[in-house]
């Protein structure tokens, strides 16, 4: 695991905390059953307060993202990863469905929606 | 949550000055940030809570334990490290520790050499020798020996360099690793505060002006720039630490929401800029406001 704290980022200390997890926890770098730092831990590491760290840690938990034993610590959850991956899909899916619908009010056809998201994907490809 | 020291309503009146119905209280395990400027009571605060001085009225727990009734019991648990260090500055680092902790039952002589050590305090060399940083850490070494369960600080890190200031912020994230160790720490250095406390209590002219969750204080409080069209006459109360310049004007609210609105209600042109805070700023606006209320 790899957290990083910066001053000059507009996001308070406990968002760039949770942006970090999540972020490896997607990736698959912290795989389901990782055992995270303690809170009390992480705040000596990051040399910043322990309620901080504990509210990172409860939005995780709240979100499903890592599930905390009392006593034992906290751990990547188990469907954490996948359980978030497909949620999002759903999310994905459903801004798309609204950008079609946009389209068939237009008059566009498949062929012209289709050229329509890959303009936009050239916009904003891969850099 | 426990609460580790709960002060209510505390009173102490001197000719000159007095501590104003002083209440906060911080829970086990967490670190509480003292800050205020020069004279406007945190030592004063700290004596009462270590029966050093008599207080009018009010009271203090420490443990759960009235702090005048059960003074002994709760100086035992305490460790202390006061503003003046009282070394015999002639004897070695190493006796004085051995004096001094011999007034502790629980003192731990082991302890006490290996923290040493990882101080890099040399026993045996005498304490008019020692540096002020040294001096710190030898009576930081001493608070620590008797594994006290609350950790109070006077000023610790004032008179040091930025790099010994560090060392000592990490050894106190240190000692909160343990869940039941807390510290209570005054310092007017309020970087260093920013950094690791847990709560923040800002006190001015022997009165209690904010004590919460340090993160929510820095999300609260904004600073206003407003530009010389609007008239600060005009509007209400809710800016504190007013400053008049030429070409505009600037305060602090805990409601920038409820100010926005109410500033663009009235003057819907007008120019202004927020800004985060520092507790550093709201420091110098909390005084600002109490020199204007005064004069």
């Amino acid at each position: 695991m790899f957290v990083a704290l910066s001053n000059n980022d507009p996001n308070p200390l406990y968002e760039q905390i949770k942006k970090q997890i999540i972020e490896q926890i997607m990736s698959g770098e912290l795989p389901p059953g990782y055992m995270l730092p303690s809170i009390r831990a992480l705040a000596r590491e990051l040399e910043i307060s322990v309620i901080t760290v504990k509210k990172a840690y409860e939005d995780l938990e709240a979100s499903g993202y890592i599930v905390t034993n009392q006593g034992k610590g906290s751990f990547v959850a188990q469907a954490g990863a996948e359980f978030v991956r497909e949620s999002r899909l759903k999310e994905i899916q459903k801004s798309f469905e609204k950008g079609i619908a946009l389209c068939r009010e237009l008059g566009y056809d498949d062929d012209g929606i289709r050229k329509v998201f890959g303009d936009i994907l050239e916009e904003y490809g891969q850099p | 949550m426990d609460v580790i020291l709960d002060v209510e309503g505390l009173v102490k009146k001197y000719e000159r000055f007095s501590l104003k119905e002083v209440s906060f209280r911080i829970p086990k395990g967490y670190i509480m940030g003292f800050i205020g400027r020069n004279g406007a009571g945190k030592t004063t605060v700290i004596k009462c809570i270590m029966d050093l001085i008599p207080f009018e009225a009010g009271s203090i727990e420490v443990f759960g334990l009235d702090s005048r009734r059960c003074s002994d019991e709760i100086r035992r648990r305490v460790g202390y490290v006061s503003e003046e260090h009282y070394f015999y500055e002639n004897m070695t680092a190493g006796w004085n520790l051995d004096f001094f902790g011999g007034f502790y039952p629980k003192h731990d002589r082991d302890l006490a050499s290996s923290l040493m050590r990882k101080f890099d305090i040399d026993p045996s060399k005498k304490v008019s020798e020692l540096s002020k940083g040294m001096k710190v850490k030898l009576a930081l070494a001493l608070a620590l020996s008797h594994r006290p369960e609350l950790l109070i600080l006077d000023e610790p890190t004032s008179g040091l360099d930025p790099v010994i200031r560090n060392e000592l912020l990490e050894l106190l994230m240190e000692v909160v690793q343990d869940e039941n160790c807390s510290i209570f720490f005054s310092s007017h250095i309020t970087s260093d505060i920013e950094k690791i406390a847990d709560f923040v209590t800002f006190i001015e002219d022997g009165r209690i002006v904010i004590s919460d969750v340090k993160d929510a204080i820095l999300d609260k409080w904004r600073l206003f720039r407003i530009d010389n069209n609007c008239s600060i006459a005009g509007l209400s109360g809710r800016l504190i630490g007013v400053k008049i310049g030429e070409f505009g004007f600037s305060g602090m609210t805990d409601d920038p929401q409820g100010f926005i609105r109410e500033l663009t209600g009235k003057y819907p042109d007008a120019r202004y800029k927020v800004e985060k805070v520092s507790l550093d700023d709201i420091l110098i606006r909390i005084v600002r406001e109490e020199e204007a209320n005064e004069g």
